[in-house]
């Protein structure tokens, strides 16, 4: 499968990483190249056979619905490249 | 007096018992050792000060008797492990000055059971790659050289730095993670012992996650003994991780009989792979005549699937990876790039924080998941995970566990094979469908590649059967008899 350019730039916005147009020649051809080896996998006949969902067997624990932890708002926010007011601080989204 | 850094984590433990050293001498000497492999660059962050202070309350306890199981022991962490106000990091430049205010549980269980932290070793750039050259803090060198070559060799990957650490005894053990073979393929390349325990044994909670669905934690260590001990202690059940799995931990240090007579090893003939090296061949003959001699049985055994498994990893763990990896967005933690609006922000912290590797994993993982794409690339090789797991479980009706080589090959040079994302992922292949199957895998060293060069056999088990491999290592580590050292030890003066 070769990816053209328009495609990784659709990707890459997708993945929100700023991608310079120039890169975009290099990465599709990393891409392609990667995808190409992978599709081996189509040899591979899997009809009627479940998708691996949980690789051990087991079920997933339920417990009761009650809060466990919380009012740790200091830690949540020790890390945030800027915050204020017990709230962290993004570019402005709503003019 | 013996060098303390070249003890084992069981002749620590005893010699400390014993009274013949204390805790403070055991970790003032590696913390010495860890300044004198500064030249590997096998550290992130050191914390000698925290180390010593942990030291002197265990001296403390081994005073009154209270001694844990790893009372005193100093250890080194993978910088994968989230640590308490200690610089976490992943060796990546989106985590700048990251410090967590929670402890994972891994890290929280070895600090319960007495051990001391001797800092945070290196990696690949959250944990993607098998040569520990993706790291933002530059590459870790191997302990090793070839014979008559002086360059510098990688240590492999993921795990590294931890692999680096423990060779050139900097540490009498570290933790490693294994998403397709980050513990066992560095053991291998440096003549250490790496655990991949099954998936579920080790909680991930606080452990930054690369492929939620593969990796586990395990200990490195220089003999099989100790991973035992080390694996004990990291194990057990935890609430927080909803996929940890309530089993009991056994003790694996009792485990280790020496007698295997009787067992049936599986020798899957799928991993005589085309264009096999003689060398490694040669190698995986002497493990079979070993386990032979000490009573077990060898028996052939296929495993179909095995070629298709590294295709299906590299869908698998990109597209994990592009959905974990979403959640550093220049808000919450780490690098920040300005940018005018919050797209901006996130397009240009993402592309300046995250390195080539990385990025072109969460360009792939996206691209697997994204709409038209989702059910022929990431369903398709989930129904494959499937094939891969049952031919294990077919095998396992024959065989107790299964023996083959770690690496295709022995280590190589920083630089080489990195043009090639291919190449370096070929490296994965003995090691990868343990992943996809959950299951526990050890590698211990077995001898010397032609180029003097460390080289590991695997042993794989059923689920949750750790104690078996565990012990069939043990008797390959008798019958290989690995004394080798690399040529730059930091004990020595």
């Amino acid at each position: 499968m070769a990816l053209d350019k328009a495609t990784v730039a659709h990707i890459a916005t997708l993945a929100r990483i700023k991608l310079p147009e120039t890169e975009q020649g290099r990465i599709a051809g990393e891409l392609s190249h990667i995808l190409t080896w992978i599709e081996q996998l189509s040899e591979v006949n899997t009809d009627g056979v479940e998708p691996m969902t949980s690789v051990v067997a087991m079920t997933m624990p339920m417990r009761e619905d009650v809060v466990t932890d919380g009012n740790r708002v200091d830690d949540i926010l020790a890390n945030a490249p800027e915050r204020a007011n017990g709230f962290f601080v993004v570019p402005k989204v709503v003019e | 007096m013996t060098n303390l850094t070249d003890l084992t984590i069981a002749e620590a433990r005893d010699g400390l018992a014993a009274k013949r050293f204390t805790a403070r001498e055991l970790t003032a000497a590696h913390v010495a050792a860890v300044e004198a492999v500064r030249p590997l660059n096998a550290f992130i962050t050191e914390t000698p000060e925290l180390a010593l202070a942990q030291a002197e309350s265990s001296d403390a306890r081994l005073l009154r008797g209270e001694a844990r199981p790893l009372e005193g022991l100093p250890l080194a962490i993978k910088d994968l492990f989230c640590t308490k106000e200690v610089l976490t990091t992943a060796a990546s430049h989106i985590l700048d000055g990251f410090k967590p205010p929670y402890e994972s549980t891994v890290t929280q269980n070895l600090w319960d059971a007495g051990a001391v932290m001797l800092g945070k070793l290196n990696l690949d750039e959250f944990a993607m790659g098998s040569s520990t050259t993706t790291s933002f803090y530059g590459p870790t060198e191997s302990p090793w050289r070839r014979d008559g070559d002086n360059r510098a060799l990688v240590p492999g990957g993921s795990s590294g730095g931890s692999a680096a650490a423990v060779a050139a005894r900097a540490a009498l053990g570290a933790t490693g993670t294994d998403t397709g073979g980050s513990i066992r393929q560095p053991a291998s390349f440096v003549g250490i012992v790496g655990l991949k325990p099954t998936y579920g044994r080790c909680s991930r909670w606080g452990t930054i996650a690369f492929a939620s669905s593969l990796d586990q934690a395990g200990p490195m260590t220089r003999s099989v003994r100790d991973a035992a001990i080390m694996l004990k202690a990291m194990a057990g059940h935890d609430p927080k991780d909803s996929t940890s799995a309530p089993q009991a931990v056994p003790d694996f240090e009792a485990a280790l009989s020496g007698d295997i007579r009787g067992l049936k090893i599986g020798i899957p003939k799928e991993y005589r792979v085309d264009g096999m090296k003689r060398e490694i061949e040669a190698l995986w003959q002497r493990g079979i005549d070993w386990i032979k001699d000490a009573g077990a049985e060898p028996v052939e055994i296929s495993l179909p699937m095995t070629k298709y498994a590294l295709a299906t990893y590299y869908i698998i763990a990109p597209a994990e990876a592009s959905s974990n990896l979403a959640r550093y967005d220049g808000v919450r933690f780490g690098l920040r790039v300005p940018g005018k609006t919050l797209d901006e922000m996130y397009e240009l912290t993402r592309a300046e924080g995250f390195g080539a590797e990385v990025q072109r994993r969460i360009l792939i993982g996206t691209y697997v998941l994204s709409a038209g794409y989702y059910d022929a690339y990431y369903l398709k090789a989930q129904r494959v995970r499937t094939l891969i797991a049952r031919d294990f479980a077919e095998a396992y009706k024959q065989v107790e566990c299964i023996l083959t080589p770690t690496t295709p090959s022995t280590a190589f040079a920083i630089g080489e094979k990195s043009d090639d994302p291919i190449a370096m992922y070929l490296n994965d292949v003995f090691t990868v469908p343990v992943n996809l199957a959950g299951l526990p895998g050890i590698s211990v060293p077995a001898g010397l590649g032609e180029d003097g060069l460390p080289l590991g056999l695997q042993v794989i088990g059923r689920a949750f059967d750790e104690a078996t491999i565990l012990r069939v290592a043990g008797v390959i580590e008798r019958a290989a008899g690995f004394t080798a050292r690399p040529q730059f030890l930091a004990g020595r003066s």
